[in-house]
């Protein structure tokens, strides 16, 4: 039997060993704490801390950086903003009343180690950020990146991820609309399995996360608190895979992985429950438990408040036995939420839960005093000022540099490289492209999840932005896309970051929404690297930039390092969330031509040689070098707008972008989402390998009723936006051609762009 | 006569929404077409054995309590399942939608199982039906060997029963909906039928008196084109409003 380390054993002991380093602090952190407290922390202290300052929760390498967020963010970019950075989630207001909330989040090593339940709790924690505001979440969209797609070790990571994110999103009814899945050896020993959630609220029910009025109670809801997840967040989302012995644990029991494992029928009643509390208007705040559990709930709810809060920590109810003060403050266990409810709001507050069948327990109240003070039987364990755990953790000074490298790369260029340039290999080209693990058909993977429940699902995948909506009298909806091409950002951060942008941003547009606000989710490698932290730096400052340029704030993001495999970290990858918002999503603009009885075929945007970084040098020559393709803000904004002014005056019967892949890409999918052929008509005066394969930024292809073309075309004209006419929609053909280089049948398309991904999975 | 059409949410519900809005949909229909009376959907809570003076039940889709155990295997135990077990056998039409109908089987209301789908995945895509019985107090709307194309969702969706089961549902005339055609996905087509491994492509079926019946695809998600593939589901619907009407008050 261990004796219990309280506050006054602590001060009796000053010399006690502390396991500070395993638990990774460093040793002027674990100083700084002693500091702070004039004694050495308890064990339940150290684990608080510990936790609350490792790279996941305190950002500690990256908060040097937020400067940018503030230096680029305008009043007039502010005045959409309900709640920004800082909060569970940014808010912003779309007209008619509503407020939508949206934030994506990073659940990247656990899904390594356990694919599936890594996957499904990443979905539920970001589903718990949107509760937290008081919104009802409406949809997912999930980002993913994997190592190489013939890897063996892809076979075992992709398919839990996917059944992960489809068993538990599927399970709450939330239809996922979107995302992505993209493949890069570089991402082998380290997926990315980001997750975006997107609620909406009316404006008046905004609820801000704070603890304040004193006497009010602290409740805990939802699942009991186990020995799933200890040490999730300062193990397992920093440093290193191995080692995750904590020595909390020494009293020989053995510990549970450090993944947390999810219930989502648990999660499903706990969303329906609170959101019957917030209806009653008998909550004052509350605050999800996710990484760092509840060591991070009560110290962001008391930080945020005024400051005070008692919680006695042996009212908790638990699903293990024998479980330590610290091991209660770090569990992980999912599905749990922490609410301040007035005292008279007790009773009421209890009866909602007793409705859902959620457990619900008093654990503590605001006080008048200055510091989060946590009890065992009586004895205080833990007493310290809580902003000193949950904002003013450490902040480092990381160097940061362009590695010299660099220039080495940028030399790389592709010109190089072999092209295609008779009709038979343009063609060979197109299959080989279009069958390509990054550009195949994603309908292996979105199939397995729920793209329909509630009813409100407009656009989703294939499309280039998934769109729901979200007022059924007045069609009002939002949309969202989710973008980041890691080829471009190697090459170069500042330019690359400002390319996923801008490809999100015109994903948005060209389902006819305007784009309102944007998110993040920063994967890098690690920041002890000042090469990375170079890649970090220009990243935000591009982004951050980019987003002043189009007039659309940053309202959250999230950040996660160490994302690297020995000393080979992945592609640097941003990535970039835009929301945009659509009046009626009856204008939505589809996808898939033949909508219409004829239709002609519009590039927006010019094509110019541009293939460094692209799908093709990857594909073809496995080659990433030279710089990426030139970004044009103002000119991404003058095709929002025409895009958006088209979908209003029902001038675009179809719209696509081109990105990865170019236009030959965008014109087979098409073609084969709108089962319907089409005659492209390329520029005699460029080379036909360039037009179809470039992946010039600032272009969608549009179908345009003939009857509305030549309004279409002159307002494109009067605007100052260059568009071609490239094509028409044949709808009595079964064929793609591509006129002087080849007619592909649509049978032979499909098979090539659908038959990738099962090949590889089933 | 106001037509009042019970959905019943269980903590795990997840289509009662949509299947209200179905409801809603379909009432707005008959209101545009005749001199029919209104109709309106009426919310049941799984915890309340009371049906509140309901005509008709839909048991939509979702995860009624998790269904960790086995899908509908606790759910049909629920004091509300009591009252509509009742209900049904004295004729009440009764809907069960995916995991609704995997509560009527488990329930006894109807035969057979709903078991794992054949890959092992959850498969969502826009699926073609055959309607093989137009004469239930769900499908009167339909016409004999009408393909319609709503969305299937499900991870354990493949109808089973022993032989003589399936002979006799063939021989009374009670599979309802059978999976067609090539399956589709926005509008696409995607190779084999049965998408889940359902014994002799059964999608649906009904009990014999024609008044309750359950299918694994999602009519409520197929009511608009513009969330939908289509608004073929809604002829459901209609169709049990037109045998609310018609039935004497």
């Amino acid at each position: 039997m261990t004796t219990l380390d309280t506050v006054k054993h602590a001060e009796s002991t000053p010399d006690t060993e502390q396991p500070w380093a395993e638990l990774g602090l460093k040793e002027d952190e674990y100083a700084r704490i002693r500091e702070i407290l004039g004694r050495r922390p308890t064990d339940a202290e150290l684990a608080m801390y510990s936790v609350m300052w490792s790279e996941h929760c305190s950002y500690k390498s990256s908060k040097v950086h937020w400067h940018y967020w503030k230096e680029n963010t305008t009043e007039e970019m502010r005045t959409k903003m309900l709640a920004g950075i800082g909060e569970n989630a940014g808010v912003v207001d779309i007209g008619d009343g509503w407020a939508v909330t949206f934030k994506v989040e990073s659940h990247n090593h656990p899904s390594y180690v356990e694919p599936y339940q890594g996957a499904a709790t990443g979905v539920g924690g970001i589903v718990r950020d949107i509760i937290a505001m008081g919104a009802r979440p409406l949809a997912v969209l999930d980002p993913l990146r994997f190592g190489a797609a013939d890897h063996p070790d892809t076979k075992r990571v992709l398919p839990g991820v996917v059944a992960g994110i489809g068993g538990y999103g599927n399970c709450l009814g939330l239809p996922n609309i979107g995302g992505e899945v993209v493949f890069d050896s570089t991402y082998q020993g380290n997926p990315l399995v980001n997750a975006m959630c997107i609620g909406a609220m009316r404006s008046e029910d905004l609820h801000l996360a704070h603890a304040s009025g004193v006497g009010n109670k602290v409740m805990l809801f939802g699942a009991r608190t186990g020995l799933d997840g200890i040490g999730g967040v300062s193990v397992l989302a920093s440093e290193t895979f191995s080692d995750s012995d904590s020595p909390e644990t020494g009293t020989g029991r053995k510990k549970l992985p450090s993944v947390q494992v999810g219930d989502p029928f648990t999660e499903k009643v706990l969303i329906e429950c609170s959101l019957e509390l917030f209806r009653e208007g008998i909550v004052v705040g509350i605050q999800d438990l996710g990484g760092a559990g509840l060591s991070c709930a009560t110290s962001e709810l008391a930080s945020a408040g005024d400051g005070g809060m008692r919680v006695e920590l042996d009212q908790v109810p638990l699903r293990a036995e024998g479980m330590t003060p610290a091991e209660i403050l770090s569990s992980e266990s999912q599905e749990r939420m922490c609410a301040v409810v007035k005292p008279e709001d007790v009773e009421a507050f209890l009866r909602v839960c007793r409705k859902w069948d959620v457990i619900a327990t008093e654990i503590g109240e605001v006080t008048d005093g200055d510091n989060l003070v946590i009890t065992w039987h009586g004895d205080t364990v833990v007493d310290v000022p809580p902003r000193t755990v949950a904002h003013e953790g450490p902040e480092y000074h990381r160097p940061f540099a362009r590695p010299a490298e660099q220039d080495v790369l940028q030399a790389a260029t592709p010109d190089l490289l072999s092209r295609p340039s008779t009709p038979e290999e343009l063609r060979e080209t197109i299959l080989t492209m279009i069958s390509s693990p990054n550009l195949a058909s994603r309908e292996w993977v979105t199939q397995q999840y729920d793209r329909y429940v509630r009813g409100g699902t407009v656009l989703s995948q294939p499309c280039d932005s998934g769109m729901i909506r979200i007022d059924e009298e007045t069609g009002r909806g939002v949309a969202a896309a989710t973008d980041c091409n890691g080829r471009f950002v190697k090459l170069d951060p500042y330019t690359g970051t400002q390319l996923a942008l801008a490809e999100a941003y015109r994903n948005v547009a060209t389902g006819g929404a305007t784009p309102l606000a944007v998110t993040n989710c920063l994967n890098f490698g690690s920041p002890e690297d000042p090469g990375v932290m170079w890649q970090f730096e220009q990243a935000v400052k591009g982004l951050a930039e980019g987003c002043r340029e189009l007039g659309i704030p940053v309202t959250g993001g999230n950040v996660s390092f160490y994302n690297q495999t020995g000393d080979t970290a992945i592609l640097p990858t941003p990535v970039v969330g835009v929301l945009g918002t659509i009046d009626d999503v009856r204008r939505r603009i589809p996808t898939g031509i033949g909508n219409e009885a004829g239709e002609s075929l519009i590039l927006l945007g010019e094509t110019r040689e541009e293939f460094g970084g692209s799908e093709w040098a990857h594909v073809v020559h496995g080659h990433i070098g030279g710089t990426p393709p030139h970004v044009d803000l103002a000119r991404e904004k003058l095709l929002a707008d025409i895009l958006v002014a088209g979908s209003r005056d029902g001038m675009i019967s179809a719209a696509h972008d081109l990105s990865d892949g170019g236009l030959a890409q965008t014109i087979v999918e098409m073609a084969l989402i709108g089962q319907t052929g089409a005659r492209l008509v390329l520029d005699p005066d460029m080379d036909p390998f360039v037009q179809l394969f470039s992946e010039s930024a600032g272009r969608v292809l549009v179908a345009v009723p003939r009857s509305e073309e030549l309004r279409f075309t002159e307002l494109c004209s009067a605007r100052g936006l260059p568009w071609r006419k490239t094509g028409v929609v044949v709808p009595e053909s079964d064929a793609l051609e591509i006129q002087d280089v080849a007619t592909l049948p649509l049978d032979e398309l499909r098979t090539a762009w659908e038959g990738t991904l099962p090949a590889l999975f089933d | 006569m106001t037509a009042k059409v019970g959905v019943i949410t269980f903590p795990g519900t997840l289509d009662d929404v949509d299947a209200a809005r179905a409801v809603r949909y379909a009432a707005r229909d008959l209101l545009a077409g005749s001199s029919h009376e209104a109709c309106e959907a009426v919310s049941l809570w799984h915890g309340d054995a009371d049906l509140a003076g309901v005509d008709a039940v839909v048991v939509p889709g979702g995860f009624s309590y998790g269904d960790y155990l086995r899908a509908g295997a606790i759910a049909r135990f629920a004091p509300v399942m009591g009252e509509v077990i009742e209900a049904a056998r004295k004729g009440m039409p009764v809907l069960g939608i995916c995991n609704g109908f995997q509560v009527l089987c488990e329930a006894g209301l109807l035969p057979g199982a709903l078991v794992r789908n054949h890959k092992l995945h959850f498969v969502c895509r826009d699926q073609w039906l055959r309607v093989e019985n137009t004469s239930t107090a769900w499908t009167t709307r339909y016409e004999h060997g009408a393909e319609i194309l709503i969305p299937v969702k499900n991870g354990e969706g493949a109808y089973m029963a022993d032989e003589p089961t399936l002979d006799a549902l063939e021989n009374e005339d009670r599979v309802v909906f059978r999976y067609v055609g090539e399956t589709c996905s926005q509008g696409r087509t995607m190779g084999a039928a049965n998408p889940n491994g359902s014994r002799r492509d059964i999608a649906g079926i009904t009990d014999p008196t024609g008044r309750i019946v359950g299918l694994m695809p999602h009519p409520e998600h197929a009511i608009d084109a513009l969330t939908g593939p289509s608004d073929d589901g809604l002829g459901m619907f209609l169709s049990a409003l037109d045998a609310l009407q018609g039935a004497p008050a």
